[in-house]
């Protein structure tokens, strides 16, 4: 078999990064490079600051890449770019970026989904993985419940009304003091707690049985908070976050379960930032089991924002004939199966 | 010497070709289009026009700032692109700087401004000597209209004042400027690659051009992000 050698280019957030995939599950070289530590400081992604970060470093990430897989930009056989959902000056780097490459050797242009991306990251350690499947797409942005009827061809069964599930992380994280970015330290902290010690509510959206809403268990975690400082009373932290993880767990296997059932499927996969959640994959897993379902899930590095997985879907966009031209824009808020 | 000039930090997005002394091309669209969509399909026109052998070029010219935040991040990705990949140096030629360029000659002073919002320009004050030397007299900022205006009158010569500044600006300018003042004309009063390219030859000579990874461009201006966390640092000192 022939090597389809893509350069995959990713920028919507606070990652820059670069990757090289070879036949869309082969992963060559892998660079992020993250502005994490700086946005610490803000509590939060600042846009400016991102995009201005992204024209800083992307250069170095996308050169570092190609070193890595030991291969040169003429060696590549498309370009794929995320060009949205995400942060519109973040996105607008990596695509003026990816299309300048691109015209200036030659060389196909992909415009890749962002969400897309995540789900493919799935491809690249399970070879055998292959459409139809479901898969939960849980990040810091996304919260979408998809059947993945073929490659590049998505059904959304739910998505999130309000906050994304990494969101509520990242913001009970802030109000109790855990800070900035939250699921690991909510997930460190929980661990040390009891999961049990405090009832919150497991929000239902009425009418659409497998849309999300986080915003009301965000504001229970906070009402309690509050209501704890009125009466003096101390909040033992460990159990404030194993009780609040246990509620977005709970929701999210809920919601997967039940669409299994009314759909069916032959596999269930997990991916974006919130995927590395051991909780999150141990709820997953066990749930699955009891179906007799296999479960698949990225290892950390590919469920975090990063290029390798852009080049894993561009591989299967480019073979399906997806060529972008050079008017491609950002789109911020791209809906997953829309060009 | 064949120089490429990208503009695009302001509403004007403009490209062009430059070889030694002669302008092969230039595109320049003053539209509202946004300029990702604009910037890359005009290049690949010259392109095809000049059937231009993009190996070719020697160093690409990009206006390196001021201008809008967005306007400057399209520009800077697709001249980095353009570097990474033609393995070429860029040349980092101030957004003001390639503005007074455009009235090469003058017989005033240059005066570029452009809207910076909230009553603020980006400005600089330019001229050329009898020898045609240009000279830099103010270095492009981010000030208060006013001051500016002020500087101008203090100098006490005539002065021609150009760029996306003017028609929001005309009032002030025809209030408080106390010397003869002239606008420049269509074609002239707004970012045009090929000046940038022509500052960029000069640069070149001098030695000033900037790795495409190295080079980012200079906003003149913090995020808003950045500016209230230093207010908030000031305030909690004093």
């Amino acid at each position: 078999m022939s090597e389809v050698k893509i350069l995959g280019i990713e920028s919507s957030c606070d990652e820059t990064a670069a990757a090289v995939v070879v036949n869309g599950r082969d992963v060559r070289s892998n660079i992020i490079s993250t502005q994490i530590p700086l946005h610490t400081l803000y509590g939060g992604v600042v846009p400016e600051i991102a995009s201005r970060k992204h024209i800083e470093r992307i250069n170095q990430v996308i050169e570092e890449a190609l070193k890595e897989a030991d291969m040169e930009l003429s060696d590549m056989d498309a370009i794929a770019v995320t060009y949205g959902p995400g942060l519109v000056g973040p996105l607008l780097v990596g695509v003026a970026e990816a299309k300048a490459i691109s015209f200036a050797k030659n060389i196909p242009l992909v415009g890749v989904h962002h969400i897309e991306g995540h789900i493919s990251a799935n491809y690249i350690e399970n070879k055998d993985l292959k459409p139809p499947f479901m898969c939960l797409v849980v990040s810091g942005g996304h919260t979408h419940l998809v059947r993945v009827l073929d490659y590049g061809k998505y059904e959304i069964l739910g998505r999130t009304v309000d906050d994304a599930a990494g969101e509520a992380f990242d913001k009970v994280a802030r109000a109790i003091g855990l800070g900035y970015p939250g699921g690991p330290k909510v997930e460190k902290a929980a661990k040390e707690g009891n999961p049990y010690a405090i009832q919150f509510p497991r929000a239902k959206v009425n009418g659409s049985e497998y849309d999300f809403s986080f915003s009301g268990l965000k504001s229970a975690v906070l009402n309690y908070i509050n209501g704890a400082k009125m009466k003096g009373e101390e909040i033992n932290t460990n159990d404030l976050a194993a009780s609040f993880q246990k509620a977005v767990v709970d929701v999210l296997v809920d919601h997967a379960m039940h669409a299994i059932d009314e759909y069916g499927t032959d596999a269930f996969a997990i991916a974006g930032g919130v995927a590395s959640n051991g909780a999150l994959r141990e709820a997953m897993r066990t749930a699955c089991a009891k179906k007799g379902i296999p479960f698949y899930h990225p290892t950390p590095i590919l469920c975090t924002d990063n290029a390798a997985m852009i080049g894993a879907a561009g591989y299967y966009e480019y073979m399906a004939g997806t060529r972008s031209g050079w008017d491609l824009n950002a789109v911020p808020n791209l809906k997953l199966g829309e060009r | 010497m064949k120089i490429l000039g990208i503009d695009s930090s302001g509403l004007v997005a403009s490209v062009a070709v430059v070889e030694d002394k002669e302008l092969l091309g230039e595109y320049t669209i003053n539209y509202k289009k946004t300029h990702s969509q604009t910037l890359l399909p005009m290049l690949d026109e010259l392109k095809q026009m000049l059937e231009l052998d993009v190996d070719s070029i020697d160093a690409i010219a990009v206006a390196a700032g001021p201008g809008s935040f967005t306007g400057l991040r399209i520009g800077s990705a697709t001249a980095k692109g353009l570097g990474l990949a033609l393995e070429k140096p860029l040349v980092a030629v101030p957004t003001v700087d390639g503005l007074a360029w455009n009235l090469w000659g003058a017989r005033t002073l240059i005066c570029p401004i452009m809207d910076a919002r909230r009553n603020q320009t980006y400005t600089g004050l330019y001229a050329f000597d009898e020898h045609q030397e240009f000279h830099v007299l103010v270095e492009q900022c981010a000030v208060d209209i006013n001051e500016i205006v002020d500087q101008i009158n203090e100098r006490g010569e005539a002065v021609t004042f150009l760029g996306d500044g003017v028609p929001v600006f005309e009032n002030i300018i025809a209030e408080r400027v106390k010397v003869p003042y002239f606008f420049a004309p269509a074609g002239m009063n707004r970012q045009r690659a090929s000046s940038l390219a022509n500052l960029a030859m000069q640069y070149i000579k001098e030695g000033k051009t900037v790795s495409a990874a190295d080079f980012r461009p200079d906003y003149l201006r913090l995020s808003q992000a950045e500016r209230e966390r230093l207010e908030a640092q000031r305030g909690a000192k004093e």
